[in-house]
């Protein structure tokens, strides 16, 4: 029998109001699935399950608040003596469920204790979901980083009711970029990379793709620099993944880390999940998808804890190279500028081509400078072959 | 299709990507990407709406000619005659 709690999205949240119930008792729920809507100080945010089975009874209603790792419903294995049972030892609202119960390495329990996690929101990666030291290190990492935009808000609102919350908002996202921006300079030693891409074949491709398309079914540049980058990542996988336990962790799932610049200021970076699996109509809009949830306030949990590389571009504004600071524990950030026209040398001919700088921020303690070389090449020369993308 | 109602429909848009902004206060000669911020996903979702409200159809080749409120204006304008 499995739980579905309240989760920490946050290192600040200790608390978290649950907002409404989006699934029925009975209902049958599988990994993934976005159960109910919770609110922090933050703004709302969809709560998934990672079990699967029959959801209970809830243990707590819509409208009340708990602290997190707070049991809300229980998640019954399927054929389990058919309607939900009551759960005596967990009663509604109950302060965060105790360290003892929960499957966990001794030494995870000690880094927990000195990190201040508390092991009830902590998802288990060992065996049979025991908690293991990289699981709590990721989730101290995650709380520091996780952060929510202001739900925005309704054309009709009166604008003077939204300023003092919005402000707030604003503190709070400043100071966890402040926190993992000042860990990942302190703690990680970078190096960077940068390249030119001639970006005339592709973009020329695409122009040709996008004609052939009404104007809701067309696709931007961006979408190929993603699809590039993920292609590339899996020719140089030692830039995925996550520097823990004083070693490279490689990631063998690409989610891609896209930063989304926020109206009200500051900037969120979910992750599309699975780039290298979905073609370029999938990954447009699957981008689309987030950055509108990012901006409306409805990311899920998963998209803000298990991004495994970032990916920055700034082109929209006129900036020519990005040195990017990368989010501990990923171990790399791949930056894009703006895509304009400069003189081009090739084959002994001058002359005017369309290109990008593309920069490699690199963890030096997973990488060297000749793999992330090789990953510029390799990026560059996907590009090379859009239609092969 | 009236200027002003074409106006009305862009202005309407426009709020709902950027809703801070007073459109009235635009320029009407400046890059709005620039002069709003929009970024080029939410400039194409603007694009997009306009071209399913007015039924003109705007080509990628021409995005250009519309990064201005005044070249949008002109441009549908122009398209819906």
């Amino acid at each position: 029998m499995a739980e579905f709690r309240m989760p920490s999205l946050g290192a600040d949240m200790e608390t978290g109001k649950l907002v409404n119930w989006l699934t029925k008792p009975g209902d049958r729920v599988k990994r993934g699935d976005v159960i109910a809507t919770v609110e922090t100080q933050k703004g709302l945010f969809e709560a998934e399950t990672f079990e699967e089975g029959i959801l209970g009874e809830p243990l707590v209603q819509a409208g009340q608040k708990v602290q997190v790792g707070t049991v809300l419903a229980m998640i019954n294995p399927e054929g389990a003596g058919g309607t939900v049972e009551k759960v005596s030892d967990v009663s509604p609202a109950k302060p965060a469920v105790s360290a003892e119960r929960v499957a966990c390495s001794p030494s995870a329990r000690r880094l927990a204790a000195e990190l201040g996690v508390n092991l009830a929101a902590v998802r288990g990666t060992g065996p049979h979901g025991a908690i293991q030291r990289c699981d709590v290190d990721k989730t101290a990492q995650t709380r520091k980083m996780v952060e929510k935009p202001a739900p925005i808000a309704a054309p009709s609102a009166p604008v003077h009711a939204e300023t003092a919350a919005t402000d707030t908002l604003q503190e709070g996202m400043r100071q966890a970029i402040a926190a993992a921006m000042s860990r990942s300079n302190r703690e990680i030693p970078h190096y960077y990379l940068e390249m030119e891409i001639d970006m005339s074949r592709p973009l020329r491709w695409l122009e040709v793709e996008n004609l052939k398309r009404p104007i809701r079914e067309r696709i931007l540049p961006t979408v190929l620099l993603l699809k590039a980058m993920a292609k590339a990542l899996r020719n140089v996988p030692e830039l995925n993944g996550y520097w823990l336990d004083d070693r490279l962790q490689i990631k063998p799932e690409l989610h891609i880390g896209f930063a989304v610049a926020l109206r009200g200021g500051g900037l969120i970076t979910p992750a599309i999940h699975n780039v290298d699996k979905l073609n370029l109509n999938e990954l447009m809009k699957a981008m689309g998808d987030l950055i509108e949830r990012t901006r409306a306030g409805r990311l899920r949990s998963s998209e803000m804890s298990d991004t495994t590389i970032t990916m920055t571009n700034l082109g929209d504004l006129g900036v020519r190279t990005v040195y990017g600071v990368i989010y501990p524990p990923q171990v790399a950030l791949v930056a894009f500028g703006r895509i304009t026209e400069r003189p081009w040398a090739e084959g002994g001919m001058l002359g005017v081509r369309r290109t990008v700088t593309a920069t490699l921020a690199a963890d030096h303690r997973a990488t060297d400078g000749h793999r992330g070389s090789q990953f510029l090449e390799a990026l560059n020369r996907h590009l090379q072959l859009p239609e092969e993308l | 299709m009236t200027e002003n109602e074409l106006k009305e429909i862009i202005f309407r848009e426009l709020k709902k990507i950027a809703p801070e902004c007073d459109p009235d206060e635009v320029d009407l000669n400046e890059n709005i990407r620039e002069e709003l911020d929009i970024d080029s996903y939410s400039f194409l979702q603007l694009l997009i709406e306009l071209s399913e409200k007015t039924g003109v159809d705007i080509v990628e080749a021409d995005y250009e000619k519309v990064y201005t409120l005044d070249g949008m204006i002109r441009y549908l304008g122009a398209h819906l005659l």
